[in-house]
This record gives structure tokens, sequence and C-alpha cells, in this order.
């Protein structure tokens, strides 16, 4: 397939891969930021090609796994109102609550419907005016354009019955998060290309001076990623910390202005809290104060408690890139995807679910090495 | 994000989820703690795609399915055509010839006639092909609401046809796994229609009866060891089943499984996987090493699978999982399906 199959080539990744066993003399620890990345990472079997002496480490950027479990809860109680519509991307629909998740509520009888785009959550209340729609606006930087211009259509059709559940959170304050923690390893960052796509990466020189960390801008294929790697490794053997940009055909430093432009129109940042790790300042968005009349939580006035987390996850510490999913006791065993207890065991991007299903158990990973070893 | 993903989890559920229909973990839950221990018996503990029979001095198969897909009309084929190859491949996947079907309808209130007639012709059309006579039926209405426009459960029964036993069970260490054409056309034939969405080219199901290409395997004498029609689940959930019942490691090379570009753009869209997107024309084969080429000669002769292709091998390592060396050349474990890809694709 044109344009994918390029950045799967086995030559040029064998070729890459050999180039980074060359120049690593030392160990390094970089986290590729994105959910989507590790996915790749795992899917691809990736580690098995660096050198033992470079480990990634995965990081929180996958959406689903950080909303918190209060705003799950919001969205369980929002969908169980008879009136409403909840729309949602599917991977939220099993996130488990404090005591239920969307798809819990949608055996009870809520109408809870999966959706590809916020603007197919538009449709619906344009189509069914005596309900209320609901649209659950999950994501980072690359989703929040698409969920912006679908309030900025809502409001310019004076549609009264959409409103929307906003949990936005922003990459780069999470990336400080990770790096202001006094137990972190990282030593550099594969950064979340369709991130950057929207946002550019002119943040990033200062994350990168201060912490004095290297920052490649990192696309999502195989090739991708490697060369990413590479041009880490490049960084930190030669002592340098600089931001660099691998995923040139999609990202500019200045990012798309236009949709900055509609982001900032309607979203300003707020303090969010991410679950398993808590409150990161100034990492998430909300609606501004001229849209708050789409504003679900105050439409429905929804005021619900701050709830627990499963007390034996550890996705916490997973998204922070402190463990390994297998590190914990409930890996596979009490925590699967079919009964997840965080929500990294849900999304097919969160570090749990990606160990799990491509097979990153302790005991597999040893069983895999032996075979590459012994088959091929 | 795999936004399509559908899934539930809490196996220890007190209701019953869309996923406990999805043929992946939780479908084989249900199996296991309801219908096995209620229903125990020989035949249905063998858990094949259907039940084999010894009555007098005949080897009979026998087998049922219950399809309920939307929409009831889409680019390749009707639930008809579903009703009847879905079991007539059922049969084939025994080894054995159809020989009858039965039709069960459920219909709703207030459907339209002339959906039913279409639904109706293709069944018949699908029977023609398949050589198999209809003899039997029923039919039931229900409210408005109440349905789906048509529900329709077909059974077959077949005259086993292969020599030897072929199952799970008879998979060896050695033994080349074949599929018959490219995988994950269906899937995203309903898929692409359901959600009104549009690929790079048109999708169509590939849904058609697989006994020839069957029945060509057995006259060349061809000693099949496993067969398995790869519907829900795709080729993930089939080999994952067949490896944990044989208690052997399944590899499979990515590199090597057919999937058009379509369906790959398709997935690639969407997030999703097309080792794990259902197929209603496509199934898998395990033959010995020796038999592999010749038996894919055969199969490409066949024009239900002139895409043949050998994707991996069985191995001696007592652990029933399933490996797939990726394009690049790493390994990962492949895992069931978890939850649902698509709701109500069959």
């Amino acid at each position: 397939m044109k344009y994918l199959d390029e950045y799967r080539d086995y030559d040029s990744v064998q070729r890459i891969a050999q180039e980074i066993r060359r120049i690593t003399t030392r160990p390094w620890s970089i986290m590729e930021v994105c959910g989507g990345q590790t996915y790749t990472i795992v899917k691809s079997g990736l580690q098995e090609l660096l050198p033992s002496l470079v480990t990634l480490v995965h990081g929180p950027g996958c959406p689903v796994c950080v909303t918190p479990v209060a705003m799950i809860d919001r969205a369980v109680a929002t969908a169980l109102l008879p009136q409403v519509i909840l729309c949602s991307f599917g991977d939220m629909l099993r996130v488990p609550g404090s005591t239920q998740s969307l798809l819990d509520a949608k055996a009870l009888g809520a109408d809870v419907r999966i959706v590809y785009s916020p603007l197919d959550a538009l449709q619906l209340a344009r189509s069914n005016p005596t309900r209320e729609v609901v649209f659950f606006a999950v994501g980072f930087e690359t989703t929040a354009p698409a969920n912006a211009m679908a309030v900025w259509q809502a409001g310019r059709e004076k549609l009264s019955n959409f409103s929307m559940l906003v949990s936005h959170v922003l990459v780069p304050p999470a990336m400080e998060a990770v790096l202001a923690s006094p137990q972190c390893q990282v030593q550099a960052f594969l950064a979340a290309g369709h991130a950057c796509m929207v946002t550019g990466y002119e943040e990033y020189f200062s994350i990168s001076q201060r912490y004095g960390v290297p920052i490649v801008v990192t696309g999502f294929e195989p090739l991708d990623l490697l060369e990413g790697v590479l041009m880490l490794v490049a960084q930190l053997e030669a002592g340098r910390a600089d931001v660099e940009n691998q995923y040139t055909r999609a990202v500019q430093r200045e990012g798309n202005l236009q949709a900055q432009a509609r982001v900032a129109e309607v979203f300003e940042v707020t303090h969010r809290v991410w679950r398993g790790i808590g409150e990161i300042p100034s990492s998430g968005l909300r609606l501004r104060d001229r849209y708050r009349d789409l504003d679900a939580e105050l439409r429905f006035g929804l005021k619900l408690e701050d709830a627990a987390e499963s007390a034996e996850c550890i996705a916490g510490l997973v998204l922070q890139g402190l463990r390994r999913p297998y590190d914990c006791p409930a890996f596979g065993i009490r925590c699967t995807p079919d009964t997840p207890l965080g929500a990294p065991m849900v999304s097919s991007e969160g570090a749990c679910a990606a160990y799990y299903h491509f097979g990153r158990r302790k005991n597999d990973v040893d069983s895999l090495v032996s075979l590459t070893a012994a088959s091929y | 994000m795999s936004i399509l993903s559908c899934p539930l989890p809490l196996p220890a559920t007190e209701r019953i989820l869309l996923a406990h229909g999805g043929g992946g973990r939780l479908t084989n839950q249900l199996i296991e703690d309801v219908f096995l221990p209620a229903f125990a018996n020989t035949a249905l503990h063998a858990r094949h795609d259907g039940a084999l029979l010894a009555i007098g001095g005949a080897r009979l198969a026998m087998t049922t399915d219950t399809y309920v897909v939307q929409p009831l009309v889409f680019p390749g084929g009707t639930i008809g055509d579903l009703a009847v190859n879905g079991t007539v491949n059922d049969l084939a996947m025994c080894g054995a010839r159809p020989i009858a079907l039965s039709a069960g309808f459920i219909l709703e209130e207030g459907l339209a006639m002339e959906t039913l007639r279409v639904v109706v012709h293709s069944m018949r059309d699908a029977a023609l092909v398949a050589n198999v006579p209809i003899v039997t039926g029923d039919t039931k209405v229900v409210d408005k609401g109440k349905g789906d426009g048509i529900f329709i459960n077909t059974t077959g029964v077949g005259v086993v046809l292969a020599p030897n036993a072929i199952g799970p069970e008879f998979i060896r260490a050695g033994d080349a796994v074949l599929v018959s054409g490219d995988l994950g056309a269906h899937g995203i034939a309903i898929l692409s229609v359901r959600e009104g969405l549009e690929f790079e080219g048109p999708a169509s199901s590939d849904t058609v009866c697989l006994w020839p290409a069957v029945e060509a395997l057995l006259e060349a004498g061809i000693e099949i060891h496993c067969l398995r029609d790869l519907t829900r689940g795709g080729l993930s959930s089939a080999l994952n089943e067949i490896a944990s019942v044989a208690g052997l490691r399944i590899t499979v090379e990515e590199a090597l499984i057919p999937v058009s570009e379509v369906v790959r753009g398709a997935c690639e869209l969407l997030g999703l996987d097309p080792l794990y997107v259902a197929n209603e024309g496509r199934f898998a084969i395990f033959v010995a090493d020796e038999d592999a080429d010749r038996a894919l000669s055969i199969l490409r002769s066949q024009s239900v699978s002139t895409s043949a292709v050998q994707v991996g091998s069985v191995y001696d390592h007592r652990s029933g999982i399933v490996t797939v060396r990726s394009r690049i050349g790493g390994n990962r474990v492949l895992d069931m399906m978890s939850g649902e890809q698509l709701p109500r694709i069959c």
C-alpha cells in the first residue's frame, strides 16, 4: 500500500536497526509518548530489533487510559438519563468507571452510540431534535480541532440539543510531569507526531533545554520509530539535547495554524486530573465561557464525588514509564482486556492491553526471544 | 485508537453483553459455563463446526447457525446467502458433502415483502450453487420493534466423505497452514455500508460455498488434518482455537497473509486488524508439509480458492499459542479477540 509499505520495509528497518546497534555504546532509556507508537512497537516486535542497551518505555499518551474515573462516572450518569444519546469513540465504552462502564450502561438500556467523528454526533443531534445528544470529547491535541469544529458548528446552527462532555488533555505538560518525577529514568522522548501536526513543536524547545533531554518528533510506522530512536541515540551518545523532527512528511514546526485558531476560539487551558497520575497543572482543555451552554457537565448538573481507582492497579506507574505492565501482580490474571482493572488494559493503545494482546507477558518475552533465535 | 472495538468486560456478568455473541473470549466462556454443562454429550464436546454422528453405517455431520446481520442486503450478498453458505461451509469443514438444509425465519412485523423476496431468492440461488435442497422450514412473526427485519436459522445435514477424522486435535508439528484467499472482505463490506464509509475501492463480501474446494482436496486424496472457516473473529480466533485444542504452537508470517488493498486501507483507517475481521468465504487448511504444494495447486484450480497460499506452520512447542512474525522481522503473540471488532456481521 502506497505511503505505508515503504515504512514497513524489512530491509530498510534492518538497516536502521543495524545503525542503531552500531552507534550505541551505553544504556539509554527512551520514552515514546503516544499510545499509537506503543501499539506499533509492540505489534511489530520492534524492541527485539534494538540493542539490549536501548530500552523503550511507554508513555502516558493514550487518551482512553488517562481519562479520570470521575469523568467516566459522569459519562455513565449522563448516558443513563432517559433523554440522552451519548456518543463516544468505541474504546471509551469499555473503560471501567468506579462501578460501571458505558457498555454496562448500554446493557441497562442507556442509548450509547459509537461514532467516528464529533460531526457524526452533530448529525445525530440534527436528526433527533427531541433528544439530548452528548459527545464525550476525549483526546489529545490531535482530536481537539475536530471537536472544536463541532462545538463551533453547533453554536453557529444554534443546535440547542447538542452538548459536549470535555476531558481533553495536552501532551507537553504530561511530558514535563514525567520529567519532574523524582524517580524519572527517561533520558529522551519520541514525541507524538500526530499531536505535533496540529500544534507544531515550538513548545518542546524549552522542555528540552530545561531538562536537558533530546526530543524527536516521530511518526507511527516501524521505520519512523526506528529512525526516531536512531536520531535520539545519536544525540544522547554525542551529549546533545535538541529538538528534531523525524516526521517531516506530516509535521511543520509551526503546526496547523488554522486548526490551532479554531481550538483556541472554543477551548481554554485548564488543570486536569490524569487517571493514575493525578492532577497536572495546565494539562487540559475546557470549553470557553462563551460556549459554556454547550458544556454537558453544566447542562445536566453533574456533580459526582471523586472516585477511587482499583487499589491494585499500577497504571499510574506504567503511564509514567516507571513500571512495565507485567510488573503488576494483577496483569493477565485479575486484569485482562475482558476484565480490566485499569484503563491501560482497555484501549488497544494502552500499554497493558498492547502487552497482553501481543504476548509481552514476562515468560512469553523470553520464549519469543528464543523463538527468534530458533525458528528463523 | 481502535475506535471500532465494541467489546465487553466482566465475564462474571449477570447480563448478556454483545461480545457474548462475538466469537471471541466471552463466547467461549458462555459455551463453557452455560451450554456445555447443560447439554453435555460426546458429539457436542468435540466442539467442531458441526457434530459428527454415526448412524447405521453412515457418517453424518450436522450443524446449525443463526444469522442476524445488518444490513440485510450488502455488497456481495444478503443475509440469505450467508444463511445458506455459512451452514454449508460448516459442514464442509467437517469434510462433509451437504445433503439438506432447513430454514427458520423470524420476521418483524412491517417488513417489506420485497425485502423478504430478495432474501429468499438469494437463498434459492445459493442453495442451487451449493447443490443442496432446502427441505423444511418454519416462520414466526414478532411485533414491530422486537426483531430486526429478518433473523434466519439454518440447519444442515451432510455426509462425511473425508476418509480420516478432521479436527484441531489431528494437526501435527510440521504441518503447513494454508488459507484459501484474501482475508477481511466480508467484515469490511458490512462495515462500509452500515457506517456509510467509502474506501479506496468497492468492498464486497466474500460469501461463497466452500464445499467444491474441500471436495477437490478429498478427491485428490490429500490427507486433510484440520479445516476451519474463518468467520467471526477471523484468522486469529480460528488459529487460537486450533492451537489451544492441539496444544501446539502455530506461527504465521504477516508478510504472507493475503489482504486486499481495499481491506488493508480500510483497516488502517479504522484501526482494525485484518486478522480479526470476519470472512464468509475463506477457510484455513492444515496438511502435512509434503502435501502443501499439491494442496495449493488443487485449491488454486477451484474458483473459490484461486489465491490460496501457505501462511505458516505448526511447531512442536507445547504452548498452544499462535505467534506472528511481523513484516519487519519481530515476533509477537497473536491473541484471541477480546470483545468484538464489529457488531452483527453474520
